[in-house]
């Protein structure tokens, strides 16, 4: 998929790379989850809502738009969550268990 | 005595001119932020490994973000700094934080709120699609994150952030398609006598708007936005131009251009001029914003009165020239409590340091608050002079089409909130949100509440003050279920 975000600058970094719904991500040191997978993809979840796909919106964690979870379930702020070597991504959020039903 | 508790929320200008004022007294203040680095929003830092130089990232401004940086830096061992540590309620004389190292509840005897801003957003039809962005947020990817949001970017709003942040893209190499102002150019003759206030500050806008025009990119002014239009990424006119389109270009809440898949994702933006035509801009992102709104979630949950500001139609905590709110021991500085920009937030900042050490019974130089008070008198003064040259587009709100997603978080329309309103009689935000759940999403509130309440206001033929304003709730940001089951542990 086309990318989304262009980069300008600092793309000396070391890379790194992760899982994004199973395929392997490169991205760089010190990227967010939200640019190792924007400049890698065009979006990062589709609206619950179905209307359409999201690509995040403030980048200052307040809209919560960029949300995308661990294989594990948990469920991050890929504006303000770093990226690491070894992370698996996934961009549809994996069957959900509520406290109270574990 | 024993040293008094001062809690200061947030390790942005006002929050670190907060902090270096109770340090330079003798006091330990506990600063919480929940950035990786201080310097907030707009002297946000890069990560470790980022080399650009100050410069580069903060322009004009580059030598007061250093300056910032700095003090806070020379801070450390004087404040009990908690990077990384959400602030999510605030209750009974304390602050309830979820941080690296779990839940805590901290008392404290006075309080300083400095919690920044997020931008206002007046709503485009189309606006929730893949690729359109906060302008706070595209100058975070690029200062940030040395990125930008798009190959080809349009800036759509008003305010001196569109001038700015485009003009940064611009330099960063950054394709810009063009910069479309909803304030009409002429707005700002009546204005110019308030923007005098701040004479550097308005040249510098003149050096941006040259910046970006010098680039080749179109600026428009009194621009009405239609349409934020969706189809196969990178189709249309690669140079960005603007081409005439009929209404038929624009079919509705799917629409896209002829010839293109709608992907979802965005295509270009519609927008009509001043002169009443209609052009299209290809773009493949849409940086957009009206100035700012200040972060009161905390500023209610402490109970801190607020009142309407008729100039910018927001609804602002109570507060002293020093920054003293209603509540005692709570005091509100920064774009938190108003937005008035970064220089005049480490003045606050300062300044209600100051009026809680003189609370506190600690003495305070009276030649020292006086000149602060003219300061951020000086950017009152400059602020409301913006709010005449870029006024926030209330008509667009009543103009917005039914099939406009209002809340992005709920796909939301403006039709269904108009329902709301004549259907069940809701003319309050808080009654409106509860029957139509427009301000109940992820972002509670924060990206949708102004507009909606104009929505709201139109659809019912009253005032906006009328509406009211949407009560904040705990957590101020989602945290788990299973984080907030174990507070005060």
């Amino acid at each position: 998929m086309t990318a989304r975000f262009v980069r300008l600058a600092e793309t000396d970094r070391p890379a790194l790379t992760l899982h994004v719904d199973g395929a392997p991500v490169t991205a760089l040191a010190g990227d967010t989850l939200m640019v190792a997978l924007l400049t890698s993809g065009a979006t990062l979840r589709q609206s619950e809502f179905g209307d359409g796909p999201r690509a995040g919106f403030c980048l200052m964690a307040a809209c919560q738009d960029c949300w995308v979870w661990t294989e594990e379930g948990t469920k991050l702020r890929a504006c303000s969550t770093l990226a690491e070597s070894g992370q698996r991504i996934v961009t549809t959020e994996p069957d959900t268990t509520w406290p109270n039903q574990q | 005595m024993a040293e008094p508790a001062i809690v200061i929320i947030g390790a942005g200008p006002a929050g670190v001119r907060a902090a270096q004022a109770l340090a330079d007294a003798g006091i330990r203040p506990i600063v919480i932020d929940e950035g990786r680095r201080s310097g907030g929003q707009i002297y946000r830092r890069q990560p470790d490994g980022f080399t650009r130089s100050h410069a580069t990232l903060y322009g004009t401004e580059a030598e007061r973000a250093r300056a910032l940086h700095t003090c806070f830096d020379g801070l450390e061992g004087r404040v009990d700094y908690r990077p990384e540590t959400l602030v999510w309620h605030i209750s009974d004389g304390q602050v309830w934080t979820l941080g690296p190292d779990g839940h805590q509840s901290i008392p404290y005897d006075a309080l300083i709120l400095c919690t920044g801003a997020t931008d206002r957003l007046m709503p485009v039809r189309g606006w929730h699609r893949a690729g359109t962005y906060s302008l706070g947020g595209s100058q975070i990817a690029l200062k940030a994150q040395a990125c930008a949001i798009g190959s080809q970017v349009v800036f759509l709003g008003s305010g001196p952030l569109l001038y700015l942040v485009a003009a940064q893209y611009v330099k960063a190499g950054a394709h810009v398609a063009a910069v479309l102002d909803t304030a009409p150019f002429a707005a700002r003759i009546p204005a110019l006598p308030k923007l005098l206030a701040q004479p550097a500050a308005l040249w510098n806008g003149v050096l941006l708007t040259r910046t970006i025009k010098r680039a080749g990119v179109p600026i428009l002014h009194g621009v009405t936005p239609l349409d934020i239009t969706g189809g196969e990424e990178g189709s249309g006119a690669p140079d960005g131009a603007g081409v005439d389109t009929g209404p038929a270009a624009r079919d509705g809440r799917s629409s896209s251009r002829a010839g293109t898949v709608d992907t979802g994702a965005v295509s270009g933006v519609t927008v009509r001029t001043a002169d009443g035509g209609e052009r299209h801009f290809a773009c493949d992102a849409i940086a957009m914003g009206h100035h700012l709104r200040p972060e009161t979630q905390l500023a209610d949950l402490a109970r801190c009165a607020f009142a309407f500001d008729p100039a910018v139609r927001q609804w602002l905590p109570v507060r002293d020239p020093d920054g003293r709110a209603s509540v005692p021991g709570v005091y509100l500085a920064g774009d938190g409590a108003r937005i008035l920009g970064a220089r005049s937030a480490e003045a606050s900042g300062r300044l209600a340091a100051l009026a809680a050490l003189t609370d506190l019974g600690f003495p305070v130089a009276s030649v020292d608050l006086a000149s602060l008070r003219r300061d951020v008198a000086t950017y009152v003064r400059f602020a409301s002079g913006l709010a005449q040259a870029f006024p926030w587009p209330v008509e667009q709100a009543a103009a917005l089409p039914d099939d406009a997603i209002v809340c992005r978080c709920e796909s939301i329309t403006a039709g269904e909130l108009r329902a709301t309103v004549t259907d069940t009689g809701a003319q309050e935000a808080n009654r409106a949100k509860a029957f139509s759940r427009v301000g109940m999403g992820r972002c509670q509130g924060r990206y949708c509440g102004l507009a909606a309440a104009e929505v709201i206001a139109a659809a019912a033929a009253i005032p906006v003050e009328r509406v009211g304003r949407l009560r904040s709730a705990a957590p101020v940001k989602p945290i788990s279920a299973g984080s907030a089951g174990k507070a005060g542990a």
